[in-house]
């Protein structure tokens, strides 16, 4: 009976799971005529003149997004818990949370607008840091900063709520005995709420180093309203699109695609068994 | 009580202290600002973008960013997008509908079931299930847009609908959500006492387990409503055709259209940029409203994983 509850779900699990996974893994290693191609595949897309770019552009991406989470959810977190007015800290982590809502095309339209110095809606500071138009907004050098704004205003607050709720989750007395002992707000937070916190805070790490190097609707929709000074190949997930759409080299994008699955996988797999965050049993 | 009193007065001889609490206050008021540059920056480009829905498109570039419009200029708004390509928004908007929810009654008939099963129930291969689902559930959704491309290609079933329903439909942490819920909320007991009572293990599931489940089936529908409705590159990879778009790639459509961004695109049917607004804001207004009411909803499913410390 069991595996009649399971049954739709295993389906589901194998076909969009570990088929589709399974396929790019011999898509990766055949020619177009389904030939065994050993690791011609791979050669070939990392020699390709648009990969170390993309690989540049996405990993100086991450590494600026996940400084800023990481510092500044915690910060922002401890400070929210701080707060001993309730509406205050209740309507701050609301803030905070709301634009979670605008996810995807809708977020990064809504920064097109903020970002284009002739409508925004802060535009004398963006007069101010000597941007006049749009287009010297977005050159490429200006990306990864862009794109970790956009993913910091979407992402940020749902982390800050979950870190809030786990702030909460430390014991008052432990606190309290810390503040005893002559402990200021900045040595409670660095000496027993961060550390506490840090299990919280390497998961938003691993989870968001994941998601970010699929990056793929930011630069595609930007590349589009720039008139290409966006290339259309910008990140990894984009290159492997253009592979498969504009070549149709299914088995160049499937050998992209293993690598950025390969990354993520191990990830989470060193999350699920080492992090303890999770009960298997 | 005599501690507090000799307490007390020690803290107010040691000058050490009142240093610490003068250099406090300036330390309140530095963060005190901090807080609020990032309140404002979460919060103005939400309000500038309602506001900017009511404008017209000269007056959204002269007029002061934070007046408000009339009426008149958001029906203005409101009918050059929905006149759009013969009213291809409303089209949009209800294919997304379609999709998330199409997506969702079968994300809810396979992973409620599914989770039970696991947390309750014996049976071979569930702990292989389990880990499969974990590690499924942290691998960013779009890891495996191309690979599933690849997959339907083969099949035929490029372009429609149930190239996206059905992968959207996978939804392992909804698996997970339902695993722990049964896991830590329904005792054993209670099912095995149904059990002497003769209930068939189907019964078992929809007499006694269905009805403790409805928060958690809540939890997995807000959960798999907003990703699916959000969702961006699988549909984008999916479906050729602009009659099949889901608004959010539709605003693709929108963008490309706009003079502002594409100056290629100045035409009779170029779209203003309080339209592109206007655009956004209905592209996101169900999962606004979701939203707005399911912030306990979030911080439940999202540390439900986190074990106690």
């Amino acid at each position: 009976m069991s595996y009649g509850f399971v049954a739709p779900y295993t389906a589901l699990v194998i076909a969009f799971g570990v088929l589709p996974a399974l396929y790019a893994v011999f898509l990766a290693f055949t020619d177009n005529e389904g030939g065994f191609a050993g690791i011609a595949n791979f050669t070939k897309v990392v020699s390709d003149f648009r990969f170390l770019p993309a690989v540049a552009h996405v990993a100086l991406y991450l590494v600026i997004w996940l400084v800023a989470l990481v510092v500044l959810v915690s910060f922002l977190a401890v400070v929210v818990h701080a707060v001993r007015v309730r509406w205050l800290s209740r309507t701050l982590r609301f803030v905070f949370y709301l634009p979670g809502a605008l996810a995807g095309a809708s977020s990064v339209l809504l920064w097109l607008f903020v970002l284009d110095p002739t409508a925004s809606p802060v535009s004398g500071l963006l007069h101010l840091l000597g941007f006049s138009s749009f287009v010297q907004v977005i050159v490429p050098a200006n990306l990864p900063p862009v794109f970790a704004i956009i993913a910091f205003w979407t992402g940020a607050g749902g982390w800050i709520v979950i870190m809030y709720g786990a702030l909460n989750n430390i014991s008052p007395d432990v606190i309290e005995a810390a503040r005893i002992d002559g402990a200021t707000a900045v040595q409670i937070a660095r000496r027993i709420q961060l550390p506490m916190l840090r299990k919280w805070i390497s998961y938003m790490g691993i989870m968001s180093l994941a998601a970010g190097t699929q990056l793929f609707v930011e630069p595609q929709l930007l590349s589009q309203a720039s008139n290409a000074i966006v290339p259309n190949d910008y990140s990894l997930n984009q290159l492997a699109y253009q592979y498969a759409f504009q070549q149709n080299d299914f088995n160049g994008a499937a050998a992209i695609s293993l690598l950025l699955l390969v990354i993520a996988l191990a990830l989470s797999a060193v999350f699920v068994t080492r992090g303890g965050l999770f009960e298997k049993d | 009580m005599t501690t507090v009193d000799v307490g007390r007065p020690a803290r107010r001889r040691n000058p050490a202290r009142r240093r610490n609490s003068v250099s406090g206050w300036s330390m309140r008021t530095i963060i005190a600002v901090v807080v609020a540059i990032f309140v404002l920056f979460f919060v103005i480009p939400i309000v500038w973008l309602l506001l900017a829905t009511t404008k017209s498109a000269h007056a959204l570039i002269v007029d002061n960013p934070f007046q408000p419009g009339s009426f008149g200029d958001l029906a203005a708004n409101w009918d050059q997008l929905f006149g759009f390509q013969d009213g291809a928004v409303t089209s949009w908007v209800g294919n997304s509908a379609l999709y998330a929810l199409g997506a969702l009654v079968i994300t809810l008939v396979a992973s409620i079931p599914a989770g039970y099963a696991m947390a309750l129930t014996e049976f071979r291969f569930r702990r292989l299930l389990l880990v499969l689902t974990l590690i499924v559930m942290l691998i960013p959704n779009t890891a495996l847009v191309l690979p599933i491309f690849l997959e339907l290609n083969v099949v035929g079933l490029i372009g429609s609908p149930l190239s996206v329903i059905l992968p959207m439909a996978f939804f392992p942490f909804g698996v997970y959500l339902t695993y722990i819920y049964f896991n830590t909320s329904v005792p054993r007991d209670l099912l095995a006492a149904a059990r002497l009572d003769g209930c068939t293990e189907f019964q078992v599931f929809t007499r006694v387990a269905l009805p403790l489940a409805a928060p958690i089936v809540a939890l997995v529908a807000f959960f798999s409503f907003v990703q699916n409705w959000n969702n961006f590159f699988l549909p984008f990879v999916m479906l050729p055709s602009s009659e099949g778009y889901p608004i959010q790639v539709g605003l693709t459509s929108l963008l490309a259209s706009t003079p502002a961004f594409n100056p290629s695109s100045a035409g009779a049917q170029s779209v203003q940029l309080p339209t592109l607004a206007l655009a956004t804001v209905i592209s996101v207004l169900p999962v606004l409203i979701v939203f707005l009411f399911a912030q306990r909803f979030l911080v439940a499913g999202m540390t439900a994983g986190g074990t106690k410390e």
